[in-house]
């Protein structure tokens, strides 16, 4: 998609009243990240193939009584766009109090408390409270790789793990299976982490992961931090070699 | 501000009250330090883990409620104080989200008296002991699942956080007894 071939053309557009001009081809998530307009995004990350699951990067397009996904939505000729309102603000906070209610959150014991996207993207948003009782349900931790762990009670399933696995590290461990609330990460066919023979060790999971489900051993509360620089700077050079 | 309360003045009037926390809100509402001086020149304090009155008052301004609601004792309580007080503030993440306390949640009671009461005990017990020693009487029973206050009782504010910093609940203080509706999240954040 990001591929810039000869029948680029040049469009006009309007984001939050602001008249914008990018290439074809370009998202609305993109372009307003280049124009200093803020669009919450949990699933996106930069360097890896648009997911668009999490929702959370809905914006209003004028003339269409929908909700776009603003990282899956291309922009188009005259396409009037609006980032933020109460009806989005609204739902934005809805999907968020979900994903608490959905799984285990527990930041005050989380080894990611005070360095985690959803905790961060709650307080954005000014969510105080769930408005839906929580689920509670009994997750498995999976402890059995001898630096990782994943511990599916802080998943929200933005399958970010899942693509630098296939797409950057070329592994393919990782993947999703079940439907619904029983979707659940799982490493080659469902077997205990530690025991994949596909899995090298990379990493790269652990640091894309905006929560704290997918941590370094032996870290106590607050103190697992990300690195995500990696992954522009990998992307790019798979584009170079191409 | 008005009070139907019998306090001699016609000062605001706070409560305080403490479920299953682990008292860690109210450690930092202690954590106010010099700044309680001034807060006991500026409202009436009619009940708390920290004062001696023990029955919850007819009626009070604003109470602080710590803790999530576990045992049926709580659930009684957070019905007392909610008919009791016209405004009521969760105070921190157990009593916003049910946090540490609803970590039992997962399992079902009769599993974790078990772990607690039975497996872990030095000679396994026979069944009749087993009825006698799980916490089945005179201690309050305990409630399926321990929840946050707002799945019992109506919440008019929510000040998250474990604890939330002292300096959170003196924000949102001021800003209440000065009238206005604070916005706890610009400072504190679930967990802390
Ligand atoms: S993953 Fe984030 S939101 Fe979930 S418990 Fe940990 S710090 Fe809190
Ligand atoms: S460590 Fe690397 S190879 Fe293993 S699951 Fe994570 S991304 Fe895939
Ligand atoms: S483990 Fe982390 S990166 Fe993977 S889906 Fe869950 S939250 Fe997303
Ligand atoms: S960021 Fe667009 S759907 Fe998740």
């Amino acid at each position: 998609m990001s591929a810039v071939t000869s029948t680029t053309q040049s469009i006009t557009l309007t984001i939050d009243d602001k008249a914008i001009s990018c290439r074809s081809g370009e998202t609305i998530l993109q372009v307003a990240r280049e124009n200093n307009i803020d669009i919450p995004t949990l699933c996106y990350l930069e360097g890896l193939t648009v997911w668009g699951g999490c929702r959370l990067c809905m914006v209003e397009i004028a003339a269409s009584p929908k909700l776009h996904a603003a990282c899956a939505t291309e922009c188009t000729e005259g396409m009037t766009v609006r980032t933020t309102s109460p009806r989005l603000k609204q739902y934005r906070k809805m999907i968020v109090e979900m994903l608490f209610a959905e799984r285990n959150h527990v930041c005050s014991v989380c080894v990611s408390n005070g360095h985690c996207e959803l905790q961060n993207m709650a307080t954005k948003l000014e969510i105080d409270h769930v408005r839906f009782p929580y689920r509670f349900p009994r997750m498995e931790v999976d402890n059995s790789h001898d630096y990782m762990r994943l511990d599916q009670n802080r998943c929200i399933l933005c399958a970010r793990c899942v693509r630098v696995c296939g797409e950057i590290e070329g592994a393919h461990t990782k993947d999703v299976k079940g439907r619904g609330v029983l979707s659940a990460i799982i490493h080659d066919l469902d077997e205990p982490w530690g025991d994949s023979q596909t899995c090298t060790g990379c990493g790269k999971c652990v640091n894309v992961c905006p929560t704290g489900a997918l941590t370094h051993r032996g870290t106590a509360v607050g103190e697992m931090t990300k690195k995500t620089e990696f992954l522009p700077y990998l992307t790019l050079m798979r584009e170079v070699k191409l | 501000m008005t009070t139907t309360t019998t306090a001699t003045t016609t000062r605001p009037t706070v409560a305080t009250v403490w479920l299953d926390g682990c008292s860690g809100c109210h450690m930092s509402l202690m954590d106010l330090d010099e700044r309680l001086i001034t807060l006991a020149g500026l409202v009436d304090i009619l009940h708390s883990p920290v004062v001696d009155p023990k029955e919850f008052p007819q009626s009070v301004d604003v109470t602080l409620v710590e803790g999530a609601v576990s045992s049926e004792e709580d659930l009684h309580k957070a019905n007392v104080i909610r008919a009791h007080s016209k405004f009521v503030i969760a105070l921190g993440d157990c009593a916003v989200t049910g946090n540490v306390p609803a970590m039992r949640n997962y399992w079902d009671r009769s599993d974790l008296f078990d772990r607690a009461y039975v497996e872990n005990a030095q000679e396994p017990p026979t069944a009749e002991e087993r009825k006698a020693i799980l916490p089945l009487t005179v201690v309050p029973p305990l409630r399926p699942r321990a929840t946050p206050l707002h799945e019992v009782i109506k919440v008019d504010l929510y000040l998250p956080g474990c604890p939330p910093p002292a300096d959170a609940i003196w924000f949102v203080l001021t800003e209440f007894l000065a009238g206005r509706v604070p916005n706890a999240m610009s400072v504190s954040r679930f967990g802390k």
